[in-house]
């Protein structure tokens, strides 16, 4: 009974707790309930992925309402497998967010945090889970709208203005989603991805369809940050609280980037996106200029933190590049490097996270002689680096390979030449952190300061080992990967 | 007849320029929030027009009639419009606090004091490491 109605209560959950996190109030108990939640909805992803894995695609009329009346939610390898990253960062972070939130937001705001918290999350397994391309904007906007608001709490002023100017781009980035959305109702009569992918082959000389699909890329590259999209993602992930940048860097722009991979491939169909439309020359350039630019930047940065999301634009670069490749080997470079990134990024910033717990600064100058004092969280984020530098037995190693490979096949041996260019740009920005915090001495104020406490290290470690893991058995990660590349390029008529 | 037939199509393209242009230009704050509203409407207009079918009537089933206007993108625009209140509302709300924070809602004036701040971390990462206040405002009244 329960199993069938699994993709519904993936969505409904989350979005069912959160307004009882208000009503509950008490800041522990939120906690307690929230974390629950989180575990819940990620026990459910898995059962998803299992159950996907076995019997291939899941089908799921929302209410019992047929499409195209109805909304769909549908269920193949590639969004079973984004679920379950997200939902595993959500469940991972919530540990770590007891002590770090009760630190950074104010104690009165703590239990709206939680509710918050629980709304993007719905808001971003919604968009993974939904079949329906007008149901993937109101989940869009769910999980924006109470991203500005986490965002928002930081402690520090600048947070509410980087709210802001995320609000006015992710506004007009979903706007613009939903003017290609309206231009492809227009031309096929209908929302449903799968009959779109239908209809659309019988119109795709129709300019509205073309403006449809630049619309589309536009709008949804601003909210997964493409370069050059990307200009609210440094300040929003500088000054948010930092379970929130946490939890956003390893979720939010890859679910936009899965986003991406659905629309071109399922809803429009390889033949077109890529036939038709120039794609590969379009991305291509924008992921080899983010890889370069974002890599670039990120050494010039004297905050630890904005250092990190700059380098998350360099990676957002790689999902592009193996997207615009377009193969089943770049496909499968961008999706299991969704996951990779997720663990180093979500790891990385709970690092910084720790840091802030215990010294409240995230410039670099700041954590000088912080190895000292701090030990296990330095080497946790000298860990995490190496995975962001791409150095064999870390996923950021798997990822670089499968994407270096995927570019030789289709001969692109300079976006190969790229990729490695821009991993020897990561060791110069990871240097200088682990350069810091390694080999100067410490100020008295750092020399103070104990070790994080366990409750904060350990969801920290987990994620950082999950690095090494991932690294070495690759068989899960990127056996899934293939078969979600094989799907969704399969998907297309 | 051409013409007349898109009318609002051409009203839905100028309301949209306008809009984003308001956005892009305006330096106030909460005139980029009304940007940003004649933006979304202009979107609404698009869904509303698609929607209407010549001669047909509301979608009230009657014997009277048998050619309805399609009244999906109406649904829609419904959903879309009670976002874009809730997007106007947080919006707005943010404004308030970036006044009490900063002191003023001039985006122009706001990018200063936020550029001196990171100068002053700048500056602070290169002066010799003494054992000053950790730097980077902790408080909001900074």
């Amino acid at each position: 009974m329960i199993e069938a109605h699994l993709p519904a209560l993936q969505v409904v959950l989350p979005l069912i707790a959160a307004p009882l996190c208000v009503l509950l109030r008490h800041a522990g108990l939120v906690w307690l309930f929230a974390t629950l939640v989180t575990w819940a909805s990620l026990a459910v992803a898995i059962a998803l992925l299992q159950q996907v894995l076995a019997g291939g695609v899941i089908v799921y009329e929302l209410g019992g309402w047929e499409p195209p009346w109805g909304i769909e939610l549908r269920i193949d390898e590639a969004n079973a497998f984004v679920l379950v990253i997200v939902a595993s960062i959500a469940a991972v972070v919530m540990p770590f967010a007891k002590r770090s939130v009760a630190d950074e937001v104010e104690a009165d705001k703590i239990y709206l945090f939680y509710s918050m918290y629980l709304l993007c999350l719905t808001g971003l397994l919604g968009i993974a889970i939904t079949g329906d391309a007008f149901n993937l904007f109101v989940f869009l906007e769910i999980s924006s709208l109470s991203s500005y608001v986490l965002i928002a709490l930081g402690k520090d002023r600048r947070a509410l203005h980087a709210a802001y100017q995320y609000l006015i781009l992710g506004t007009i980035g979903a706007t613009f989603y939903l003017i290609g959305v309206g231009f492809l109702y227009i031309a096929t009569g209908t929302l449903n991805m799968v009959d779109l992918a239908e209809r659309i082959p019988q119109v795709q000389d129709l300019q509205s369809v073309h403006a449809a699909i630049a619309f589309i890329l536009i709008g949804i590259g601003l909210k997964a940050a493409v370069f050059p999209l990307h200009l609210w993602l440094p300040n929003a992930y500088c000054y948010a609280p930092s379970v929130v940048t946490a939890f956003l860097a390893a979720t939010a722009t890859k679910v936009s980037i899965y986003v991406l991979l659905r629309v071109f491939f399922t809803v429009f169909g390889a033949d077109f996106t890529f036939g038709v439309v120039p794609m590969t020359a379009i991305l291509m350039l924008l992921g080899g200029a983010g890889m370069l630019v974002g890599s670039l930047v990120a050494i010039f940065q004297t905050n630890a933190k904005r250092l990190l999301a700059y380098s998350s634009i360099a990676q957002i670069g790689y999902m592009v590049l193996g997207l615009a490749i377009g193969s089943v080997t770049g496909v499968s470079a961008a999706i299991v490097h969704l996951f990779n990134h997720a663990m180093m990024k979500g790891g990385l910033f709970l690092v910084l996270g720790c840091i802030v717990f215990r010294s409240g600064s995230t410039l670099v100058r700041d954590l000088a002689g912080v190895g000292k004092s701090m030990p296990l969280t330095s080497a946790a984020f000298v860990v995490g680096g190496l995975s962001l530098i791409g150095v064999p037995l870390t996923t950021g190693f798997i990822s670089k390979w499968v994407l270096i490979e995927a570019a030789l096949e289709e001969g692109y041996w300079y976006a190969a030449v790229l990729v490695v260019f821009s991993s020897l740009l990561a060791i110069a920005y990871v240097w200088r952190v682990v350069e810091v915090a390694y080999f100067q001495e410490p100020s008295r104020e750092v020399a103070a300061l104990r070790e994080a406490p366990m409750i904060l290290l350990a969801p920290t470690w987990l994620l950082i080992l999950a690095n090494i893991y991932f690294g070495v058995d690759t068989s899960v990660t990127l056996g899934v990967a293939e078969q979600a590349a094989r799907t969704l390029i399969g998907a297309g008529p | 007849m051409l013409s007349a037939g898109l009318f609002n199509y051409w009203i839905v393209v100028v309301l949209m320029m306008t809009g984003f242009y308001i956005v892009i230009s305006r330096s106030n704050l909460v005139k980029k929030i009304v940007g940003l509203n004649i933006f979304q409407t202009s979107v609404f207009i698009l869904y509303i027009t698609a929607g209407k079918i010549a001669g047909g009537t509301a979608p009230i089933l009657d014997d009277r009639f048998d050619v309805y206007s399609n009244p999906l993108p109406h649904v829609l625009i419904l959903t879309a419009i009670v976002v874009g209140v809730a997007t106007t509302s947080l919006g707005l709300a943010l404004v308030v606090r970036i006044r009490e924070a900063y002191g003023t809602i001039e985006e122009e004036e706001i990018e200063l004091q936020d550029a001196s701040a990171q100068r002053r971390e700048d500056e602070e990462a290169e002066a010799p490491k003494g054992d000053g206040a950790p730097a980077g405002g902790r408080g909001r009244d900074s």
